[in-house]
């Protein structure tokens, strides 16, 4: 695990805080202090998860930082809804500079800072799926092989959601989105190889690689303050529920990365230096039928007749993960 | 900085754009009602103890529950604990165990010795209680905290009623018993021992009493017919509990055969094993589902070595013997004779089908109405006379210890109400907190501690309690295990989980509130709220 | 200092003199003299505080960059050609955001056919890209231009461009005067930036701005271009007085005085046209030379002021316009509205091929005999030409051009069956 889970036999480690708890246990975001790096008035959709993600992510790094941070952002919709003219949302130093170079800025960033003798401030670069998993992709790769100082955040929302939901590497299979509609034998996304980018940055052997998902605040906070104890490249990838995108109630969706974490579709886990060091185990496992059911996306695979072929094909996937990442061991202390 | 033109912006100047005017429905903080508080007789404020006991702050948990309920440390040994049967926490693990928390509240307060805060203000009135039982006592109580004079006239020698004559010492130590006694006659409550009233009317008179509540326990056995021998020893129940308080115990023999279904006819065959009896054998006409004794009692005594002798009834008493006649149950559930007799050895027999109380201090009354052997009473629970007030046993309802206290608090209210002209309107209900209502992931797994036992052996053979009581970081377990249904607890949920930090942070104790000049309306809050203290209301347009 | 020394370390030399902060180099014919002069001086320690950083890529060198002027560093990378476009992205990045970062690019033909030698087709395609682009004519300017080039962009918060042929400049080895830290240090303060990201203030840098003030925005950034109209002959005064050489400018004249025919051009090229012009006014033509150092901005009034004198123009460009023609020759042609003029379009040395005095003197005296094509190829072979063209109309699947061609030069025709 990547923190000391607590028992607070009420509400367990779940819960954003506790006021039973020290104040040294708690949460950044339950604190009134924190910092809204990402503040109100932003134009995201209600319930949107990469609002949610970043703020919870970039606190913690302000946190853990001493609010000594710049963050370099891609295009998309984290930055389209946060900073259009004349308002910004953002209390940090920010740029937007490209869709695909965010990794580069952060590099050149880090660079001056450098140069500058400013050890003490940390660079975050961060983006959706598209501007890391696609476009950003080769930037990304480069800064990970030169181990450059940055952290970066990927904010997967498992499609290209600012354009209008198209398909982009890091969408599930059978997924529906504008490129990959649910028509003909095969319907919604193929079923691919895909492009799990967290093994692909465990590849690049940088020293720090986690996921996490904004079901768990503490175990996102924790890892975004692993990330910045480590100099060098590292990565986070937030799984970011689209509730526009995924077509799933605006009110589901800390439930939905719930679901998807305790069916085992998206492993939660820590690597250093190549190799995996922990996971976060699943507490109740579940179908996988249940995270694909309340997701307007997969309705055709609940439709007349249900496409029960289909979600075994997504089942197995989930099965797999569980299998490579052991989500379903007992925990060994 | 000289900031370019557009491209470069100050930081949060997003707070000028307000999203709340995007929002078709905004969430709401309200507290519901849980189901422990819905289901106590005593309408104790359950969660609302347990909310301070979680921080370790036992005094105020207890407060907050002597606020309605002046006998913690009776009530947590005796109750019957429908709070638990209701609790929520059952659907996850196991339901809190609130009686026990209670209990270690109520030890508490008398090992620390607590007091109740005197009265505000003196009224002036002056209400008469007959009976130091728990309904009195529990009226008396909230009428004097009310600020009105009161008096306890009582026709036994102790105070505590039904609670020291009816139930045996191994469930109720009687010094825990005689410390919350004393604590409610410390707020300035009189009592007058072995002064039994036989004319309410003349007793109020004389007394100068404004108002009365009645609370006579039902200290009457009730007596079948059973064809008896002349040597045959037949006694009745609460006779034998009753004796099991004085200086001379019951003799009961080596073989005692109890006569009866309900939690009385429990009492007195563990009773008997306690006082030396090798067999005690419960004869019941029904079968054990129909028995209206609490389960985990006829749990405890059959580990004791008690026997129940299901669907049969006592034919005829012989001075050493009886015959039981074996039933069958009708399609209707009600139990017919089957002819086929057998015979039981035994010293003696208890009755225990049921008590009546001695209604004698109501004749001429005018008003009242009596029916089924208990006085009828209004919602109110005032009698048919005005200002004469009614609860406990002689009223129509369960006759337990919570019910009872629960009847002392109700009828207070009313009694003060009446007393200052007023009525007593009862603040309207919360929607009930259902399972359905919480988002139970939050709540980590933590089953419910059991409260140790005394080891059987010892259970058998003397009147020490048998159940234990928790220790302080067991009731703190115990008391973090509640999952505070309907009521905020201040997990900070709603305020770290908004994506639009509409939710605004009040501090300790304060809760939180909404920012709508932010807050979209994704209804996220409402949803992760595991407590279910936050619903989702339409706009309005 | 006098230094015999290749056009490309002379450039190292007075870039590492600048002091930049941060360089980023992705490897491209033919810059990369440049920066692995700069990168063995940052890893040998000679030039610091500085860090080079070998990217994947020369988008992610200028992405590098953009982050590094960000940051407040001074920031430099150089490309060329395919690398220049494949960076296109990001260098209207770098001017939108108004971020001074110094580029040279070793002019390079742009494929396909792939092609390595010098003409001017890559930064004349970037020429709307936001940046300043200067030109040099020789190493000892491009060296020189780089040094103002930091200067002007930092005044300014623009990015800018020095031009250099390829190989033409970048190879050749030559005497160069490298001026002194102290010099360059009393020319070029340090890196104030307009913005910066910095904790002590933080600011949201790259919104997206809507039409309600985008054309605002383009516009201040065509004001800053109009501003440094101004400003960069004052820095070349100032830098004649500190390193006292003349260098860089606007435009730079050359025998325009009397001329009648004036000839435009940027570049290397410049060098051979004025000896071609030597010889002629030795026989006596009045012709002279307007060589253009500041491209982007375009100074239209100092070239109208030159130009309006002269009975015709043939402007000579490196590049070519597909589907109109030239590309300077346009911008002249601005600069010289309802002035009544000759003036000729010649498009030569693309793709590397050698402008030779024997051509430029038969085109300069067509010129003066105004015989002159609008638009003319300078030593176009227009039997190839034709023979590909007839094939064509012959033959729907005719095969690739270049090849056809090298066939026709005869280069694999000892292979052909």
């Amino acid at each position: 695990m990547a923190f000391q889970p607590i028992k607070f036999y009420q509400t367990g480690t779940f819960t954003v805080g506790n006021r039973l708890l020290e104040a040294d246990q708690r949460s950044v975001q339950a604190n009134t202090q924190r910092t809204n790096s990402l503040n109100s008035g932003h134009r995201a959709c209600q319930g949107c998860g990469e609002a949610l993600g970043a703020r919870y992510a970039i606190d913690a790094a302000m946190n853990a930082t001493h609010n000594q941070l710049i963050a370099a952002n891609a295009t998309g919709c984290l930055e389209v809804f946060s900073t259009p003219y004349p308002e910004t949302s953002w209390q940090i130093p920010w740029i937007h500079s490209l869709f695909g170079n965010t990794a580069a800025v952060a590099t050149g960033i880090a660079a001056a800072l450098k140069v500058k003798g400013r050890h003490d401030v940390r660079v975050i670069a961060q983006g959706g799926d598209g501007g890391t998993t696609d476009i950003g992709f080769g930037c990304l790769s480069g800064l990970f092989e030169r181990n450059d100082d940055v952290l970066f955040i990927c904010y997967d929302n498992e499609a290209y959601m600012n354009t209008g939901v198209q398909r982009s590497s890091a969408t599930p299979p059978a997924a529906r989105t504008a490129t990959t509609m649910p028509v003909g034998p095969e319907p919604g996304n193929v079923f691919g190889q895909g492009k799990n980018l967290p093994r692909i940055a465990i590849a690049h052997g940088i020293p720090y690689v986690a996921t996490a998902t904004v079901a768990e605040l503490r175990d996102l906070e924790a890892k975004v303050r692993r990330a910045m104890e480590i100099r060098g490249a590292r990565y986070i990838h937030i799984f970011v529920p689209c509730p526009l995108g995924w077509g799933h109630e605006a009110h589901d969706t800390i439930r939905i990365s719930r679901l998807a974490k305790e069916t085992g579709l998206f492993p939660v886990f820590e690597a250093e230096h190549g190799e995996v060091t922990s996971v976060s185990r699943i507490r109740r496992k579940l179908p996988v039928a249940d995270y694909l059911r309340p997701q307007k996306r997969f309705a055709h695979l609940f439709g007349e007749p249900a496409r029960l072929d289909i979600i075994a094909r997504i089942q197995a996937v989930a099965d797999r993960n569980i299998r490579r990442f052991g989500l379903l061991e007992e925990e060994v202390h | 900085m000289d900031k370019p033109f557009a491209i470069t912006l100050d930081v949060g100047s997003s707070l000028a754009n307000r999203t709340g005017s995007w929002r078709t429905s905004r969430p709401v903080y309200l507290d519901r009602l849980p189901p422990c508080n819905h289901a106590c007789p005593a309408g104790e404020n359950i969660q609302g103890w347990l909310y301070p006991a979680e921080s370790g702050d036992y005094e105020s948990a207890w407060r907050v529950l002597t606020a309605d309920n002046p006998l913690p440390a009776v009530m947590g040994r005796v109750c019957y604990h429908p709070c638990e049967d209701a609790c929520n926490r059952g659907n996850l693990d196991t339901p809190v165990n609130i009686n026990s928390v209670e209990r270690f509240l109520g030890d508490e307060a008398i090992k620390c010795g607590w007091k109740f805060d005197p009265p505000a203000h003196e009224s002036g009135k002056r209400v008469l209680v007959v009976g130091a039982g728990p309904s009195g006592l529990s009226a008396a109580y909230h009428l004097r905290r009310l600020g009105h004079q009161v008096t306890i006239l009582e026709a036994g020698p102790f105070a505590g009623g039904m609670m020291r004559f009816g139930i045996p010492k191994y469930r109720l130590p009687r010094d825990v018993l005689d410390a919350e006694v004393s604590r409610i006659l410390d707020t300035g409550v009189r009592l007058k021992l072995d002064t039994k009233v036989d004319d309410i009317l003349a007793a109020m008179r004389e007394g100068h009493f404004d108002a009365a509540f009645l609370a006579v326990g039902a200290h009457i056995g009730k007596r079948a017919y059973i064809p008896a021998g002349t040597a045959a020893k037949v006694l009745d129940a609460v006779s034998v509990l009753r004796g099991m308080e004085g200086e001379e115990r019951p003799m009961l023999g080596r073989r005692v055969v109890v006569y009866g279904g309900g939690n009385t006819a429990i009492d007195v065959a563990r009773t008997a094993k306690r006082l030396g009896a090798t067999e005690a054998i419960i004869v019941y006409r029904r079968t054990r589902e129909k028995m209206p004794a609490h389960d985990s009692e006829v749990e405890e005594a059959l580990q004791e070595g008690v026997m129940i002798k299901w669907l049969s009834t006592i034919k005829e008493a012989g001075d050493a013997s009886i015959t039981v006649e074996k039933m069958v149950l009708d399609d209707k559930g009600f139990p017919q004779p089957t002819g086929e007799v057998e015979t039981l050895e035994a010293d003696s027999v208890v009755l225990a089908l049921g008590q009546d109380v001695d209604l004698g201090l109501l004749k001429g009354v005018p008003g009242l109405e009596i029916r089924d052997g208990v006085v009828q009473v209004g919602p109110e629970m005032m009698t048919g006379h005005a200002g004469i007030f009614a609860g406990g046993d002689m009223v129509p309802s369960e006759r337990t210890v919570t019910v009872a206290v629960g009847h002392g608090k109700k009828a207070a209210r009313h009694i003060d109400a009446w007393l200052r002209g007023r009525r007593y309107t009862a603040p309207a209900r919360h929607e009930l907190a259902t399972f359905d209502k919480l988002n139970p992931w939050y709540y980590s797994d933590a089953p419910k501690t059991v409260r140790p036992t005394l080891d059987i052996l010892r259970r058998q053979s003397t009147f020490d309690e048998i159940v234990g009581g928790l220790d302080e970081s067991n009731a703190l377990y115990e008391a973090r295990r509640c999952l505070s249904c309907g009521n905020c607890f201040e997990c900070d949920n709603c305020y770290g989980i908004c994506p639009d930090n509409a939710v605004i942070k009040l501090g300790p104790g304060k809760r939180f509130e909404f920012n709508y000049d932010y807050c979209k309306g994704c209804g996220l809050c409402a949803a992760e709220c595991p407590c279910g203290a936050i619903a989702m209301e339409p706009e309005k347009i | 200092m006098l230094k015999q020394t290749e056009g490309s370390r002379g450039v190292a030399e007075a870039v590492a003199l600048c002091r930049p902060e941060v360089i980023c180099a992705y490897p491209i014919s033919p810059q990369t003299h440049i920066v692995e002069a700069l990168g063995e001086a940052v890893k040998s320690g000679a030039l610091a505080p500085c860090e080079f950083i070998n990217v994947e890529s020369e988008f992610a060198a200028m992405s590098v960059a953009i982050g590094a002027s960000a940051a407040g560093a001074r920031a430099y990378t150089a490309t060329a050609s395919q690398g220049l476009l494949y960076m296109v992205e990001a260098m209207f990045n770098a001017s939108g955001l108004g971020l001074p970062i110094v580029m040279t690019v070793a002019n390079r033909a742009i494929g396909a056919p792939i092609n390595i030698w010098n003409d001017h087709s890559d930064s004349m395609s970037q020429r709307d890209c936001g940046w300043i682009q200067l030109f040099a004519e020789n190493n000892q300017e491009a060296l020189d231009l780089h040094i103002q080039a930091f200067r002007l962009g930092e005044e300014l918060s623009l990015p800018v461009m020095v031009c250099m042929d390829g190989f033409i400049l970048t190879h050749a080895t030559e005497r160069l005067d490298l001026p002194t830290a102290e010099q360059v240090d009393a020319y070029l303060p340090p890196y104030e930036p307009r913005q910066v990201l910095d904790p002590k203030d933080p600011v949201s840098i790259g919104a997206m701005v809507g039409p309600e003030a985008f054309t605002e925005v383009r516009y201040l950034a065509h004001a800053k271009q109009m501003q440094a109209l101004e400003l960069i002959p004052q820095h070349a005064a100032e830098f004649l007085q500190i390193f006292g050489r003349d260098s860089g400018g606007l435009v730079r004249t050359y025998r325009t005085q009397d001329a009648e025919t004036i000839v435009v051009a940027l570049g290397s090229v410049l060098g051979t046209i004025k000896d071609t012009v030597d010889e002629m006014r030795e026989q006596g033509h009045k012709i002279g030379v307007l060589g253009i150092v500041s491209f982007r901005p375009f100074p239209l009034a100092e070239v109208r002021r030159i130009l309006r004198h002269a009975t015709r123009v043939v402007v000579l460009e490196k590049s070519l316009a597909v589907g109109i023609g030239g590309i300077v020759s346009a911008n002249v042609r601005m600069a010289l509205s309802g002035v009544h003029l000759h003036g000729y379009t010649v498009i030569a040395g693309l793709g590397g091929r050698p402008i030779t005095r024997k051509s430029l003197h038969k085109l300069f005296r067509e010129a003066e005999r105004d015989e002159l094509q609008q638009l003319t190829f300078l030593d176009l072979d227009w039997d190839i030409v034709h023979r590909e063209l007839e094939r064509e109309k012959q033959k729907r699947r005719s095969g690739p051009i270049a090849e056809n061609i090298l066939r026709d030069v005869g280069t694999v025709a000892a292979r052909a069956v």
